[in-house]
Order: structure tokens, then sequence, then C-alpha cells
């Protein structure tokens, strides 16, 4: 499906957000996600289905302070 | 004429000099401002000027100290930063340099959390010092907001933040900032407070260490209420140290986008 992600349309074969953040390679311990502007609590991440032209917003952090 | 003198008004005749200013108020004063700007005795005075006599080692009072901040920032933002309360979750590199830059600002309330004590590794770009080595963090940064600006209320949590806490303890805040330093703590810190929070906003920062580009490190918003500030790609790794600089660029980012959000302007000036 198509999503846009971090302002650019992408399509995807996921369809939960944890699916989405394997296809993304992502760690998913540093990653904070925002779903249609509402954060999305790690938790809810396998739970959590996603639809064609869902909004999102994946910021991936790097360590250091 | 009528002028003012540590704050009060007071009368004095029209051809008053500093120096009559300075034996009828504050004979011990070695320090004359004048409007914000320090003068010599000899200076000229005008109705209305306002005088602050400071006599050497002497702390002013919260108001004399207050309108001598008052007289460097831009008109107007005083008034707003003190009334505000900022959150800061992590006081090392970028948080104990935003807590400074946030005191000499004047904001009216600090609320700062961290578990860690200073080290010995921290000097090199955290705002600490070497007879402080050994004490908890918030304790020793506390110690040192107190010397630029005493009247700023800073609120201490020696306490390792969790999901669970860190909703708690910063409830209030007008603006939360994310200043960790592992990766996964700054993601628990965004996921935990907007989820619980989410009417406030929260400047947070990832990708600062290294030497690279001064220029790459910026402030984007990456959602709703939350302010990104960093490269996002510098992770600090054997190889690519975190240092005074780059870290100090971001925390500066993070203290400018806190100063405009507290100012009702968009941090990205959009």
């Amino acid at each position: 499906m198509q999503l846009v992600i971090n302002g650019q349309s992408r399509e995807v074969s996921a369809e939960s957000l944890a699916e989405l953040l394997v296809e993304l390679q992502l760690d998913t311990s540093h990653v904070a996600v925002e779903l249609n502007q509402a954060i999305v609590e790690s938790s809810q991440f396998a739970t959590t289905a996603l639809n064609e032209n869902d909004r999102l917003e994946v910021i991936q952090f790097v360590g250091g302070g | 004429m009528q002028l003012y003198v540590n704050e009060n008004l007071v009368e004095v005749g029209n051809d008053s000099s500093l120096t009559d200013l300075r034996a009828l108020y504050k004979p011990t004063a070695d320090l004359l401002i004048v409007n914000g700007y320090p003068v010599a005795d000899s200076h000229r005075l005008a109705a209305g000027d306002r005088v602050v006599l400071i006599s050497r080692g002497e702390v002013p009072t919260e108001t004399e100290l207050e309108t001598l901040l008052v007289a460097r920032h831009t008109p107007g933002v005083h008034a707003r930063v003190k009334q505000a309360r900022v959150g800061i979750a992590g006081v090392g590199g970028l948080g104990s340099a935003i807590a400074v830059a946030l005191t000499r600002l004047g904001v009216g309330e600090l609320i700062v959390a961290d578990f860690d004590v200073v080290e010995p590794s921290n000097l090199n770009r955290q705002q600490y010092f070497v007879d402080q080595l050994g004490m908890p963090k918030v304790a020793a940064l506390a110690e040192n907001l107190r010397r630029i600006n005493p009247y700023v209320s800073v609120i201490s949590h020696v306490v390792r933040l969790t999901r669970e806490n860190i909703p708690t303890l910063f409830a209030e805040v007008d603006v939360m900032v994310e200043a960790f330093d592992a990766a996964a703590q700054k993601a628990l810190l965004v996921e935990s407070f907007l989820s619980n929070v989410p009417d406030r906003p929260l400047v947070a920062a990832s990708g600062m260490a290294g030497f690279g580009p001064a220029n790459t490190i910026q402030t984007r918003r990456a959602g709703n209420n939350l302010y990104l500030v960093g490269d996002e790609v510098s992770a600090a790794a054997p190889g690519s140290g975190l240092m005074a600089p780059r870290v100090g660029i971001a925390a500066h980012h993070q203290a400018n986008c806190v100063l405009r959000l507290l100012l009702g302007e968009d941090p990205l000036g959009e």
C-alpha cells in the first residue's frame, strides 16, 4: 500500500507498524513514530494496522548528548 | 527630575550627577549602570534613567538583576520567559548547556532530572567544574545556575527517568526538552511524553557527535508537536566522540527553539 513516510510517498508491503519498521530496517528501540499526528507507543507497534495513505513520521534516534 | 535608583523611583535635583547619586544611595558602589550599560561616574543623568549601583561581590536583588538582564534582552522577551516552566530530561552535554542558556534568559522555572554523577570524562563538553566531580549532576547544575541567576527556580530530581515517571514529573511544563545520551532513552522520552502530554511541544536532539561541519546541525519539525535538532546521523561511537563545539551547537539550537516556542514564534520561522 501507499504511505507517506516523513513527507515522502512510499509503496510498502507491511500491514502493521511493526512490519513497517522491519521493512525499513529500523531498530524499534531507537525509533519514535507518529501516525496521523499521534504518537504510537512502542508496545502498540505490533497491533497498529496501517491503512492506505496513512501519514507517518518515523524518527530514528542516534546516540549522543 | 525623577529617575530610578536600584528600581526605586527617586526625585533628585536636575543637575545631579552619578557621583551625587552614589554618595546618597550607595557610597560603596563600584559598578555604575545606567539604562543597562556600565558607565563612568562622570556620566550625565537624564529624567527617567534607570540607575543601578552595585558593590563588587554583592548579589543584586531579584528586581535589580532582572532589570539588568532585560537591558540586554530583546524588549518583551524577559516578561514572557519569566512566566515559563521548562522541563529538561538529562543534564549531560546537551541538558547542562540548555539549562545555562535558559537561566541566562531568565526562564522562570526549570525542572531538571538525571540519575548520573559528574565524571572527569564529562568535562570535555558538559557545563560542570573539576571541583564538582562525584556530585549528582542535577545538584552540581543547580549550584552553577544559582551562580548565574539565583532567582530562577530550579526543581531537581535525582532519578532515572522511566515511561512511568516522565509524564508525572513533567506534566506541567510549557515546553519539554529531550537531552539524553542513549538513543533508546531518547525514543522512550519522546514516546512517553508526547503520548501523555500531547499538547505541549517537545524539543529533542539526535546526531551531534564528531567534528563534522557545524551547519549540518539543524532544527526541523519532526512531528505534530515535536522538533528535532541535529544532523540525525552522527552517532557517538568509538572513533566519533562527543565534543563541546557540536554538542554546544545542538544544545543552543534546542535552547533557541525553546525560546521561540515560549515567545509564540514558529521555531522554523514558517
